[in-house]
């Protein structure tokens, strides 16, 4: 095949080449970048929580009344007892957050010594008693679990600093790379040391976000029954099948408990399916979007080709026959098309390369977003090239279809 | 002569109904995917106060210190010690301290259960500072503030939950116990964002149900449901410890009219730090920032950065679309580079064909401005499942909206046609004439 007659022919429509590479150029910008957008959407969506995700649901209990201490840590105890009575319940706990939880914490720096400034890491920090691995199905690889004598009782604004916790082993590794962090202690704002006495393998942080990147998993579970007068989280996992069930008879036995209690009627009681569901939402909806956008896109660039094609083709019936005449086959034409489509994008994936890192790179600089990796561009460059290949093929056969004889036909 | 046009222009579209269908759909694709995504965009980014936006300013002193701020910014809200102190000293014309509170609301009748009512503690100056309009009432005055009185204001809809929309104004209302006497009912006013809560809020959420008065709340130790943020080591082991620690979590604005008065306050928190600096309380030099409320939102990022980045992609794809339709409508003109001769042949003018064209490549747009009007309105719907439901829920498809639509599917595709159009007049008639 000769390349030299098709950049002659394309000399003659140096607009609609140019058209047509530009519009590949742009096309591979977009799909790369959204493309990649979609994939770190849904590697942050799989990310895995440590939790029993099936049977496990949350009651986000507030109270009523203003309680003291004393009064808010026995409703909880008494609530809790209840909870676990009830006959599709397994087990049950209590805390002031839960992994994926997104409520408004607040910060909880971490440090190795306790005249350090700057902390080693952000971890999030969950109030929990004996019952938290197990109602979570958290799965413990070291230690041992907290047991009842452990467990403290904090109220309103009363900073309490217990002697041990239990910690992710995303957080051991990073406070103690050599692995050997059971045993060893940090500090969490406070003058008192925690002895690490347990490592899960596995357990989410409450708040995700850009920010928390660097502290990716990072949490922690220290001995605390929560007795804030505002109010409480109830963690609750049901026998294996039965979460509709329990979640349906728990807040009826809650409220037949004591009436002087809120739980919101629309988002009080979550399954852990729906935790997941809201801490993902504008993940979720931005790799819709972008699949959305990618799809049309590409239809619309291939269409576009197939459009211009057919002209191109018609335009050239005449010059087709003399070529046929002249003793071009049928294959020597569709070639001719089809490489003529591949000069064009391979002139427009070259542009397109440096559009696509363009792009990412101005992503990357406004919003966080990480640099792409090379496979993406090299796999979206061969996308569009058979999208052009299958685009033009259509045009192109009809082209080797014309008859020799229209050579002697005028245009 | 346009009708002339225009009737041509669809005479021509017909004899090529795939091409012009493909012009059209690129067209509406591109339009409703960038109109989708802008009306999100328009709701996340709007100047919620504009009458007043330049003159309510956020005063942020450093109260941690160079090594625990965030690039040497002083934090986003105040502690207890600093709040007061500022609000004491009456420096500005108005000024409100915010923070969050959820409370129960009693039933009236026995059967039924509490129900939540989110709100703020706020002071008398914050009804005036934000303009909150009034359907009962009004608000408290300054002196009430200083009674430290049970007053409350309650938004419509909390009025309507508990008084059936009557005017409820000197009744008393139980919030988790306690009584309130309701000095005042709001509008709906839910400013969007809400830019005075924002530093730990999106700014998106349901509309407050009531405004306690700040004294009061503190009094009966109503605790901040919303962010608070500590640094160092945390002693404190009640209410009262809290108050004095270095933890943030109260929300300062004042209101400041003239440029003389804005200079005039920076001057104040300036003094203020080098005071609390001379007294010890600050081991480090005065580090200040008023903020006007532009200022502030762009500082909390309170456009979530997921509208801003669908939004520039599907700029993109609109003008990928475009590009589109200027091969497309190219090949068009050119196919008919005959007939465009034999007009000039007959004294048609260059600017004649180019007009012709023109008009052409607009009905093309009009139709594929009503097509993207319609996918425009079918991704409304579906915009729930993009973004945030909070987010979401403010993005709707209103008169501008669609006068927008169908101007940016004229406008893009007359612009995209320029090119073809002066392409198509520049054929030559001789030339054309004598290959036929």
């Amino acid at each position: 095949m000769q390349i030299q007659p098709i950049l002659a022919a394309l000399r003659k429509h140096k607009a609609g080449t140019a058209l047509i590479a530009l519009q590949i150029a742009l096309t591979l910008a977009i799909v790369c970048n959204a493309l990649f957008i979609i994939h770190q959407r849904l590697a942050h969506i799989a990310e895995p929580t440590g939790v029993d995700e099936a049977n496990v649901f949350v009651i986000e209990n507030m109270w009523a009344e203003q309680y003291n201490t004393q009064q808010a840590v026995s409703n909880v105890e008494q609530d809790l007892a209840t909870l676990r009575n009830l006959p599709a319940v397994q087990d049950a706990t209590q805390s002031d957050s839960y992994p994926l939880s997104i409520t408004s914490g607040s910060d909880n720096f971490i440090t190795l010594k306790d005249n350090q400034v700057q902390p080693t890491t952000d971890a999030s920090v969950y109030a929990g008693d004996e019952h938290f691995l197990r109602t979570l199905g958290l799965k413990l690889i070291a230690g041992r679990d907290f047991r009842a004598d452990e467990v403290r009782d904090s109220g309103q604004r009363d900073v309490v600093t217990p002697p041990v916790a239990i910690i992710s082993k995303a957080m051991a590794d990073k406070l103690y790379p050599n692995g050997d962090a059971l045993g060893k202690s940090f500090y969490s704002m406070s003058t008192n040391p925690v002895t690490i006495v347990g490592i899960v393998q596995t357990m989410q942080r409450s708040r995700l976000g850009s920010w928390s990147a660097p502290y990716a998993e990072q949490s922690m579970v220290w001995p605390v029954r929560d007795g804030s007068p505002i109010g409480v989280f109830y963690i609750v996992r049901a026998k294996p099948g039965q979460l509709a069930a329990a979640m349906r008879e728990a807040p009826k036995a809650l409220y037949a408990l004591n009436r002087m209690r809120i739980i919101n009627p629309k988002d009080g009681i979550l399954s852990f399916a729906q935790v997941r569901q809201r801490a993902y939402d504008s993940d979720r909806g931005m790799a819709i979007l972008m699949g959305i956008i990618c799809v049309v896109l590409l239809a619309i660039t291939g269409a576009g080709i197939v459009g211009l094609t057919s002209f191109w083709v018609g335009q050239r019936r005449r010059q087709i026959g003399v070529r046929r005449a002249l003793g071009a086959t049928h294959r020597d034409i569709l070639h001719y098309f089809l490489t003529e489509n591949l000069l064009i994008s391979l002139g427009g994936v070259i542009v397109g390369i440096v559009l696509t890192f363009g792009l990412n790179l101005w992503l990357v600089t406004r919003f966080e977003l990480s640099v792409m990796p090379l496979t993406y561009v090299l796999s979206g460059v061969a996308m569009l090239l058979m999208l052009g290949q299958g685009a033009v093929f259509a045009p192109a056969l009809r082209a080797s279809r014309v008859p020799p004889v229209e050579a002697t036909r005028p245009a | 002569m346009f009708n002339y046009y225009l009737q041509l222009g669809l005479h021509s579209l017909k004899r090529n109904p795939a091409l012009t269908a493909l012009m059209v759909m690129a067209i509406a694709f591109g339009v409703s995917a960038s109109m989708v995504t802008y009306s999100v965009f328009r709701a996340v980014s709007g100047d919620p106060i504009p009458e007043k936006s330049s003159q309510l300013f956020v005063p942020q002193i450093d109260s941690w210190g160079p090594q625990r701020t965030q690039d040497g910014k002083p934090p986003g809200a105040l502690n207890y010690v600093d709040a007061m102190a500022l609000l004491r000293a009456h420096q500005s014309s108005r000024m409100t301290l915010i923070y969050s509170l959820m409370l129960s609301a009693l039933p009236h009748d026995a059967n039924s259960v509490p129900s939540q009512a989110i709100g703020y503690a706020v002071t008398a100056d914050f009804f005036p500072m934000f303009n909150t309009p009034f359907l009962y009432g009004g608000p408290w005055s300054n002196a009430d503030d200083d009674h430290r009185a049970s007053d409350v204001v309650i938004s419509d809809s909390f009025n309507q939950r508990m008084f059936g929309g009557a005017n409820s104004v000197g009744r008393e209302i139980t919030l988790s116990g306690h009584d309130y006497r309701i000095v005042g009912v709001t509008r709906h006013w839910n400013p969007s964002p809400r830019f005075y809560s924002v530093w730990g809020e999106s700014g998106f959420g349901d509309p407050p149900d009531f405004f306690l008065l700040l004294n009061r709340a503190l009094d009966l130790k109503l605790d901040n449901t919303g962010r608070s943020s500590c640094r160092g080591q945390l002693t404190f082991k009640s209410w009262d410890q809290w108050l004095q620690s270095n933890c943030i979590w109260l929300m300062p604005w004042v209101e400041l009219d003239t440029s003389a008065d804005v200079a005039h306050y920076r001057q104040f928190l300036e003094s203020y730090s080098a005071q609390q600096q001379r007294a010890g309380r600050f081991g480090w030099a005065p580090n200040i920032e008023l903020d006007d409320v532009p200022q502030w939102l762009a500082m909390q990022h309170v456009i979530p950065p997921e509208s801003r980045i669908s939004l520039v992609v599907a700029l993109c794809f609109l003008v990928i679309c475009l590009v589109n339709t200027i091969g497309l409508l190219l090949a068009k003109f050119m196919r008919r580079a005959g007939e465009i001769g034999v007009r000039r042949a007959l004294g048609a003018t260059r600017h004649e064909i180019y007009s012709q064209y023109l008009v052409e490549a607009g009905s093309v747009g009009l139709a594929g401005g009503i097509v993207g009007l319609l996918l425009t309105a079918a991704g409304m719907s579906g915009v729930g499942l993009l973004f945030e439901p909070e987010i979401a829920r403010l993005a709707h498809l209103d008169v501008s909206l669609v006068g927008l639509t169908v101007a940016v599917a004229v406008i893009a595709t007359v612009v995209a046609a320029v090119y073809p159009a002066w392409r198509a007049a520049q054929v030559q008639p001789a030339w054309q004439l004598k290959s036929n």
